[in-house]
């Protein structure tokens, strides 16, 4: 699997809410070898604080060499980031761990809820362009607390044209609740595949659910790492029996049943 | 030092070898323990071949799951972690790992852990031998485990039983790896020393603790784990000098170092070798970009080989 440190250009900086931002990068070796689900290390300061990279999904990438990573301002790190300058050099690690496994034969439900809507957009894109039949039956599902996590993004989901869902838990844009109530009222085909990303209570519901109803869940969690390619062993998950797996290795996309949910 | 030739065997390239024990290194940069996975994990982004040695990620007699998440953390200047020795035990060691490694032709120095004096002796009796073992690491300073490792570390007497043990069924060189949670670190280097060992590598991360304000609980899950990264450098710098006070036998520098200049002062104030750590973490190349700075800086300083480096540190200044 190609992995690329990579010197990459900042060619566009959005701030689309007051907290929520999207950075584009010019990132040819990555963009080249990077498929849905998978993740970059995008390290923030050139100096020893903060020191260590910082694990992002990846948004977008295309075949003009950009990637997108859409974050939340948390601490420093994020700041940082967030204040970068067009032209701006950053250093990122690239692509790492596992992908969404895509099959265009089946329906799809796509789940994003706050920044878990990240990885959705490429996984939506790739999904469409796979796609020789009919999408009629797919549907895209994003949720956030606020107008501002889920509008801005709106228009890029809208433009694949993949049936698209809104829901935020104020009620200030879509419909006003969980995405899982909205997942729970969809009639989905027996046989699609759900793809989950967001908070750990929501995919545990998001989980539980489709195990209820049979069907295929693939999650994508998030964990802190220092390295993102296996050596640290800093991302372990529990999977019961005091036995772990590791988020940069073994996922971050995991069939939902996998893993242990806490209820 | 038994080199033949001040040059290295290429015209033209300078001599950065280094000996540790019988053991003789390329260069003097090696990755350490616990930071290098098994080395495969870095093989898209480096080239292995340039490493002096590889150290690879402790080995216990049993496989062993690690802590319960979350296992690290990021403090100013350095990371907090305690992964608990997650391995996969010396027998998959042995067959699954060391093929690839050995295929590198690079030295490959196993660190290993035991709860007791005899668990080391049998880990080390199942590496003798095995193809491309060139060294053992023995850690006795581990702080995230509760049984043995750390027990070994913090008393003299213990620390030079556990090298001792090690050294009767081993007859490749042995480095014992030293913690700095201790009073007197000249007191365990020499302890060792007389123990038998060949080597010592000098430190391994300070006990430390994170908290998280807001949630007023411990960062992490184990509450207390290991500090390593650019941090602790003055530490451990002080560490390896205090030692070259009182021991003849090679040191190896470990602690936060990310580049040449961090590795030629470690090797001022008494290394013979260094091990890169942290830094693979934030740049998978660190350890090779310390190589290459380390021979830029022999070119430039025009010296016959990196070896004039080892304790030059200049104290004639002081008054």
């Amino acid at each position: 699997m190609p992995q690329y440190q990579e010197k990459t250009i900042v060619t566009r900086v959005e701030h689309l809410s007051d907290e929520n931002v999207r950075l584009t990068l010019k990132a040819p070796q990555i963009a080249s070898a990077c498929k849905p689900g998978q993740f970059v290390m995008i390290r923030a300061a050139l100096g020893k604080d903060p020191l260590l990279r910082r694990p992002f999904s990846i948004h977008q990438a295309d075949s003009s060499g950009h990637i997108q990573v859409y974050f939340k301002i948390v601490g420093r790190g994020t700041d940082l980031l967030a204040h970068l300058k067009v032209g701006e050099e950053v250093s990122v690690l690239g692509p790492l761990g596992k992908a969404f496994t895509i099959d265009k034969d089946r329906p799809v439900c796509l789940v994003g809820g706050g920044l878990g809507i990240a990885p959705m957009l490429y996984l939506a894109k790739e999904i469409s362009r796979s796609k020789t039949g009919s999408t009629n039956g797919d549907l895209v599902i994003l949720g956030g607390r606020t107008k501002g996590e889920v509008e801005p993004v709106m228009a890029d989901f809208d433009e694949i044209g993949i049936r698209t869902l809104a829901t935020t838990d104020d009620g200030s844009y879509g419909t006003k609740g969980f995405v899982t109530e909205l997942l729970k009222s969809s009639d989905l085909p027996a046989n699609t595949q759900v793809y989950a990303c967001g908070p750990e209570p929501m995919m545990g519901a998001v989980s539980l659910w489709c195990e209820e109803q049979k069907l295929a869940c693939q999650v994508s969690v998030e964990s802190v790492m220092a390295c993102g390619m296996g050596a640290c062993l800093g991302c372990s998950r529990p999977v019961g029996d005091g036995k772990y797996v590791h988020v940069c290795l073994d996922g971050p996309v995991f069939d939902a049943r996998e893993l242990k949910w806490n209820s | 030092m038994e080199f033949v030739n001040t040059r290295g065997p290429e015209s033209g390239e300078p001599d950065l070898r280094v000996k540790i024990g019988s053991l003789e290194l390329a260069n003097p940069v090696m990755t350490a323990s616990g930071t290098f996975g098994y080395a495969s994990e870095f093989e898209e982004l480096m080239n292995l071949q340039k490493l002096g040695a590889v150290i690879v990620k402790g080995i216990s007699l049993e496989p062993r799951p690690g802590n319960p998440p979350p296992r690290i953390v990021e403090t100013a200047c350095g990371m907090l972690n305690a992964i608990g020795l997650q391995n996969v035990g010396v027998d998959r060691f042995i067959t699954e790992k060391m093929p690839y490694l050995h295929g590198l032709n690079v030295p490959v120095i196993v660190n290993i852990l035991g709860g007791s004096i005899e668990e080391y002796r049998e880990i080390t009796k199942r590496l003798e031998g095995v193809p491309g073992v060139a060294g053992i690491e023995v850690n006795i300073s581990c702080p995230n485990v509760k049984e043995g490792g750390v027990a070994f570390g913090g008393d003299p007497k213990m620390a030079a039983a556990v090298t001792t043990a090690v050294k009767e069924v081993c007859s490749v060189p042995v480095i014992v790896k030293l913690s700095p949670n201790v009073t007197d670190i000249k007191e365990m280097a020499y302890a060792v020393q007389e123990g038998g060992a060949d080597s010592i590598s000098l430190i391994n991360t300070l006990i430390g603790m994170a908290i998280d304000l807001k949630k007023k609980r411990p960062e992490l899950a184990n509450v207390i784990g290991g500090l390593s990264g650019p941090a602790i450098k003055p530490v451990a710098l002080r560490m390896v000098f205090d030692a070259s006070q009182v021991v003849s036998i090679p040191l190896i520098g470990i602690g936060g170092i990310e580049s040449a200049e961090d590795a030629l002062e470690f090797m001022l104030a008494g290394a013979s070798a260094v091990q890169v750590g942290t830094a693979n973490f934030v740049n998978p190349r660190a350890s090779e970009d310390v190589v290459d700075g380390i021979r830029e800086y022999v070119l430039e300083e025009k010296l016959d080989s990196v070896r004039e480096m080892i304790g030059g540190l200049r104290l004639d200044w002081i008054r």
